[in-house]
C-alpha cells in the first residue's frame, strides 16, 4: 500500500509540476501583451492644437477655381507659417521657430487636404484642430517628463509655457489617431502610418497563395496519388521535410540571386517579395496536403476506380474535395508564418523607406514584419508606439488567419 | 460443349505473386451467367486476390503481378487492347465495408451513368438513379432524401447503396467482396435476398466468410487453401458430398 501512496503523491507532483510550466507560459504571454498594450495604445491617439485658420488668398498659390491637381501640386507651406503667427502673434523670429515646431511638420499636407475636399474654402476663417508635432504629443500623453532640466527635453521651457496656455485656454485636445490606418509610412512619427505596409504585405501574400497554393497542391497530388514510391519519393519526400525547416533568411538569399539576379526582377516590390514567401511556405503546402490527402481512406478511391473512374477523375472528383479542407488549412497556417516573416524582406529589399501606399504588386513597398523592424530602429519615442501598435495589428491578423484555419477545418472536414 | 454458350468468364491458369510471395497458384474457375458463385476458404487463401483479377483492382498495387487467362466474353480481359476502366463498367464491385462517396444519395448512384456518358440529359439520369435503387430494393426507403449524405445511411443500406452504384452502369458480372461481413444478421438477410434477385440480370461472383451464405445463396462454390483451389462445383454438391478431405474438414469446421 506505501507503493500506491508513493504513486499518488508523485502523480501529484507531477500535476503542480505541468501546472506551473503552464502559469509560467501564461505570465510570459500576459507580460508580453501587456507591455505591447500599454506601449502601443499611444499610437492610436494623436493630440491636436486648436487653430482658427485664415485661408489667406494672397498666401495661397492657387484660387477656388483651381484643379484638384493643381491644388495638389502648390505649396502650403507659407500658408502654414502665416497661421501659426496668426494663432500666436507677436512672435519674434526666434520664437517663431520654436512655436512652428510644436506644430507638425506636414501642416501644409493637412492644409492642402482640407482644400482639396472643401472647394471655395478660400478667403474664409474655419476652426481646424492641428495635428501637433511628435515632441508635444509625448508630451501631452505624459511618455516625456516635463521635471528633468531643460537640456534634456526635447521640449524647451518657453515652449512649455506655450503648451500650458493653450490647454488652459482648452485648446488641446486628443483625437482618435485614424492617420495611422490611411497613410504610409513617414519621417515624422505623428505623421506616420501602416497603411503602406499593410497594403505591401497583403499583395505580397496575395502573390504567394496564387503560386504556392495550386504549386504545393499539385506537387503533393502528384507525389501521393500518381508516382510510384521508390527511392525518388524517398529523396524528395526528405529533402521537402528539410526544405520546410531551412531558416528563411536563406529563401530571402535564393529571391535575392535567382528572381532578381538571374531572372532580372526588380528590387523591393512585394511580387518579388510575394514569390520568396511562396518558396518558404511551399514545403508547409505540400507536407499538409499530402498528409491530408493520405487521410482520405483508400476504400473511397476503390469505390470510384471500381465504376470504372480514371484515375485523374478519381482525385479530381472524390480525393481532392475530401482533401482540401487540410491542404487550405495547411495553406493559411503557411501563409500566417509568411506574414510574420521579416528576414526574405530585409534579402529583396522590402524594408526600406516607401511613403507612398503601393497600387499594385509591382510598385516598391514594405511588409508589416519589416515596417516594424524600421520602426523600431528609430530613436524617437513616438516611433516606440507605432511599433508596438504595428506589432498588436500583425498579431491580430495572425489570430485571425489562424482562425479561419481551425474553422475551415472544423466545418468543411468530411465525417463518415 | 453446350455449357460454353452460357459461359460469361472463363479464368485457366491463373498465378499472382506479390513481390515473390505465391498468393494464387494455378487457378482455374468458370463463371456462368446468370448464376451465383462464392469463393469460399480460410483467411489468406487468396479468394479476394483472386475476386480482385476479375475486374483488374489489383492493377493498383505495385508488387502485384497477375499471369493467366481471363476470358470475358472470348475476350482477354489483360489484353494490351482492353481499357480497364471500359473492363470495370462491364464487371462491377461491392466492397467489403460499405463505402459510399461522402456525397448525396443521388450522386453516388448517378456517378457511374454521369462518367460514361450514359444519360445525356438530366430526365434520363434521374430514370436511371430512380429505376437503379428500385432494383437495389432502397429507392421506397430513400426517396424523399435523395440529396442527403449517403454516409447518413445505414450500414445495410450504404451496402445496397453500393450495390446500386455498381448495377448503375449496367455491368454483366458483379463481384462482391464479403459484402455483408459489415453487416448485422437482418441486413445480411436482405442483402442476400437481394443478390437472388439480380441473379435474374447478372452473373455473381462472391467472397464469404459464411459457409452457410455460400451454401444459401450460391449455385457454384469454389473452396480455396493456400492460394490453390482445393475444390469447384455445385454447391449442394461441395455441401454436401465434398470430393477433397481438405474441404469436408473445412467446412465441418475442422480448418479455417
Amino acid at each position: 500500500m506505501t507503493d500506491l501512496s508513493k504513486r499518488l503523491a508523485s502523480e501529484k507532483r507531477f500535476k503542480y509540476f505541468a501546472m506551473f510550466a503552464m502559469c509560467l507560459s501564461l505570465f510570459f504571454v500576459v507580460i508580453l501583451m501587456l507591455k505591447i498594450f500599454t506601449t502601443g495604445s499611444g499610437a492610436f491617439i494623436r493630440t491636436t492644437i486648436e487653430a482658427s485658420v485664415y485661408f489667406d488668398p494672397s498666401a495661397i498659390e492657387v484660387t477656388n477655381e483651381s484643379s484638384v491637381k493643381a491644388i495638389n501640386k502648390a505649396s502650403y507651406v507659407n500658408l502654414a507659417d502665416q497661421i501659426v503667427k496668426d494663432n500666436h502673434p507677436n512672435l519674434s523670429d526666434e520664437k517663431f521657430i520654436l512655436v512652428r515646431e510644436m506644430y507638425t511638420r506636414k501642416f501644409d499636407f493637412q492644409l492642402r487636404d482640407y482644400i482639396a475636399s472643401n472647394p471655395n474654402i478660400i478667403g474664409k476663417t474655419v476652426t481646424m484642430e492641428i495635428t501637433a508635432s511628435s515632441d508635444l504629443d509625448q508630451i501631452v500623453k505624459g511618455n516625456y517628463p516635463r521635471d528633468v532640466p531643460e537640456a534634456q527635453r526635447k521640449i524647451n521651457d518657453y515652449q512649455l509655457s506655450v503648451l500650458d496656455s493653450l490647454d488652459a485656454d482648452g485648446k488641446i485636445s486628443s483625437t482618435f489617431n485614424l492617420w495611422f490606418f490611411t497613410n504610409g509610412d513617414s519621417r515624422d512619427p505623428e505623421t506616420a502610418g501602416i497603411l503602406g505596409a499593410l497594403m505591401g504585405s497583403f499583395y505580397a501574400l496575395l502573390i504567394c497563395f496564387s503560386f504556392a497554393f495550386p504549386v504545393g497542391l499539385l506537387a503533393s497530388i502528384y507525389l501521393e496519388e500518381f508516382v510510384r514510391p521508390g527511392k525518388l519519393t524517398d529523396f524528395i519526400e526528405v529533402n521537402i521535410n528539410n526544405l520546410a525547416a531551412v531558416p528563411s533568411i536563406v529563401y530571402g538569399l535564393l529571391g535575392l540571386g535567382m528572381l532578381i539576379g538571374v531572372f532580372g526582377m526588380p528590387y523591393q516590390v512585394p511580387l518579388v517579395g510575394g514569390l520568396v514567401l511562396g518558396f518558404m511556405t511551399l514545403p508547409t503546402i505540400i507536407i499538409a496536403s499530402r498528409a491530408s490527402l493520405r487521410g482520405v481512406p483508400p476504400s473511397i478511391r476503390e469505390g470510384a476506380l471500381a465504376v470504372g473512374a480514371t484515375k485523374t477523375q478519381t482525385v479530381f472528383h472524390h480525393v481532392i474535395p475530401l482533401s482540401l479542407p487540410g491542404s487550405l488549412t495547411g495553406t493559411i497556417i503557411g501563409m500566417a508564418q509568411a506574414l510574420g516573416e521579416t528576414a526574405p524582406l530585409l534579402m529583396v529589399g522590402m524594408v526600406a523607406f516607401v511613403m507612398d501606399i503601393p497600387g499594385g504588386a509591382l510598385d516598391p513597398a514594405t511588409g508589416l514584419p519589416s515596417q516594424i523592424y524600421l520602426w523600431s530602429e528609430s530613436a524617437e519615442r513616438g516611433f516606440l508606439e507605432k511599433t508596438s501598435a504595428g506589432i498588436m495589428l500583425l498579431l491580430g491578423f495572425l489570430i485571425i488567419m489562424n482562425t479561419i484555419a481551425v474553422i475551415i477545418r472544423r466545418k468543411l472536414e468530411v465525417k463518415w | 460443349m453446350v455449357e460454353n454458350d452460357t459461359l460469361a468468364l472463363q479464368t485457366n491458369n491463373v498465378y499472382v505473386h506479390y513481390g515473390s510471395k505465391m498468393a494464387i497458384n494455378n487457378v482455374a474457375v468458370d463463371f456462368h451467367k446468370n448464376q451465383v458463385t462464392s469463393l469460399i476458404g480460410p483467411s489468406g487463401c487468396g479468394k479476394s486476390t483472386f475476386l480482385r483479377c476479375l475486374n483488374r483492382m489489383n492493377d493498383v498495387i505495385d508488387i502485384c503481378k497477375v499471369q493467366g487467362e481471363f476470358h470475358l466474353n472470348g475476350i482477354d480481359i489483360y489484353g494490351p487492347e482492353i481499357q480497364v476502366e471500359n473492363l470495370r463498367k462491364q464487371v462491377g464491385m461491392v466492397f467489403q465495408k460499405p463505402n459510399p462517396f461522402p456525397k448525396t444519395i443521388y450522386e453516388n448512384v448517378a456517378y457511374g451513368p454521369k462518367i460514361h456518358g450514359l444519360a445525356s440529359t438530366k430526365s434520363e439520369l434521374d430514370d436511371i438513379v430512380k429505376d437503379t435503387l428500385n432494383r437495389a430494393g432502397l429507392y421506397t426507403e430513400v426517396k424523399d432524401r435523395l440529396d442527403d449524405i449517403a454516409t447518413g445511411l445505414s450500414g445495410g443500406q450504404q451496402q445496397r447503396l453500393c450495390i446500386a452504384r455498381a448495377i448503375a452502369i449496367k455491368p454483366e458480372i458483379i463481384l462482391m467482396d464479403e459484402p455483408c461481413s459489415a453487416l448485422d444478421p437482418i441486413a445480411t438477410a436482405v442483402i442476400e435476398e437481394l443478390i437472388n434477385e439480380l441473379k435474374e440480370n447478372y452473373t455473381i461472383v462472391i467472397v464469404t466468410h459464411s459457409m452457410q451464405q455460400a451454401a444459401r445463396i450460391s449455385d457454384k462454390t469454389a473452396y480455396f487453401h493456400l492460394g490453390e483451389m482445393i475444390e469447384f462445383g455445385i454447391t449442394s454438391n461441395i455441401f454436401t458430398n465434398p470430393n477433397h478431405e481438405m474441404t469436408e474438414a473445412y467446412i465441418s469446421g475442422r480448418i479455417g
